[in-house]
């Protein structure tokens, strides 16, 4: 092993308390070492010390599921209503690597429900809200932000080492782009969309092609929402959704969600899940 | 014939959430949407009987279909 590399182990084993590494700890060592704050936090992991953060996950991700969190890279497509959440919560977790993709600028008719956007934003980048938002939560996130629409001249790039696509796009001819890509670079999508009281969540794992099903009728480019719109709620649930389904993808559990939709309706608080059999894919 | 129509979502306002319909034999899903007043545009997911579904299939009796909007927001 390397000479500062024990260093930093015998440094935050020193420090920790309980198993437990205090985020002053993390900083310090982080300084005292010449390291990113995320390299702290896989050394701290590796040697079954805590970020202190994280204490309350515990007992649902183990530490050595929270090392493959950090270990992992989830590209997330749209920063509108559904990416900010998923953004935030992904943060929260200790996802090590996040990629943001949204070419739009925050407008007063995003405030009542994304989450990034506050009123100072308007006319503000919605990738720089989010780098913004991720540096005041989460050091230890390390993001690639990209200020454009996606497409296919830069879906090899934007989807570069990435463990888990997340679809947050307001276009529908975008997101069965975005499937395709997922699908040639094999690649697991999670895939939420919403329209008023209501939304849906399903995963394309490598090797289906489900968006294919949920759209197959698709000709105007959007669906409902364009007149139904979108309330604060909707976003928010269907997003937690997606990344319950992102985080059992990232730790490898049972996925529990293939060649499935899952149906959200929120007025009528009914959920229904709907199974697309083998020969249908 | 008759089948039972299970719509979702805001499909439901000023309609029903199940309802046992009586229907021509060569009826499609099509015209039963047309029925309804659903523009065909805003129809997602087609289920006949649990499987997917398009708006040019027949229907048969005791068949159940289910409509869901379609839905694309973020």
């Amino acid at each position: 092993m390397d000479d500062s590399v024990k260093e930093t182990i015998e440094f935050l084993q020193k420090n920790a308390d309980d198993g437990l590494l205090p985020f002053s700890v993390q900083q310090e060592a982080g300084q005292r070492f010449s390291l990113h704050i995320a390299e702290v936090e896989e050394v701290a992991l590796g040697h079954d010390l805590l970020p202190a953060r994280y204490q309350r996950n515990r007992s649902m991700i183990s530490i050595q599921q929270q090392l493959s969190l950090v270990r992992s890279k989830v590209a997330v497509f749209g920063c509108g209503g559904l990416g900010g959440y998923i953004i935030e919560e992904l943060a929260r977790l200790g996802v090590g690597r996040i990629t943001v993709v949204d070419p739009d600028v925050f407008e007063e008719h995003n405030l009542n429900r994304q989450l990034l956007c506050t009123q100072e934003l308007l006319g503000k980048k919605k990738v720089d809200a989010a780098a913004q938002r991720l540096a005041a939560i989460n050091p230890a996130v390390r993001l690639q932000a990209f200020d454009a629409a996606f497409g296919q001249g830069n879906s090899a790039e934007l989807l570069k080492g990435v463990t888990v696509a997340a679809d947050a796009l307001d276009s529908i001819p975008v997101r069965l782009e975005l499937a395709k890509a997922c699908k040639d670079q094999n690649i697991p999508l999670v895939h939420g969309a919403i329209a008023g009281w209501s939304g849906h969540v399903a995963v394309q794992y490598p090797g289906e092609n489900i968006l294919q099903h949920l759209y197959a009728g698709e000709k105007t480019g959007h669906g409902v929402e364009k007149r139904l719109g979108n309330p604060s709620f909707t976003p928010a649930a269907i997003a937690s959704l997606e990344v319950a389904e992102i985080v059992k993808i990232l730790l490898n559990t049972d996925p529990l969600l293939p060649r499935r939709y899952l149906a959200v309706d929120l007025y009528h608080m009914e959920f229904t899940e709907v199974f697309f059999p083998d020969g249908d894919m | 014939m008759q089948v039972t129509v299970k719509l979702f979502a805001n499909f439901r306002n000023n309609r029903f959430n199940k309802e046992i319909r009586t229907i021509a034999p060569d009826i499609t899903v099509g015209a039963i949407v047309t029925e309804l007043a659903i523009k065909k545009e805003e129809v997602g997911v087609i289920l006949i009987n649990g499987r997917h579904g398009s708006l040019d299939q027949g229907l048969t009796e005791g068949d159940t279909l289910s409509l869901f909007p379609l839905i694309g927001g973020g």
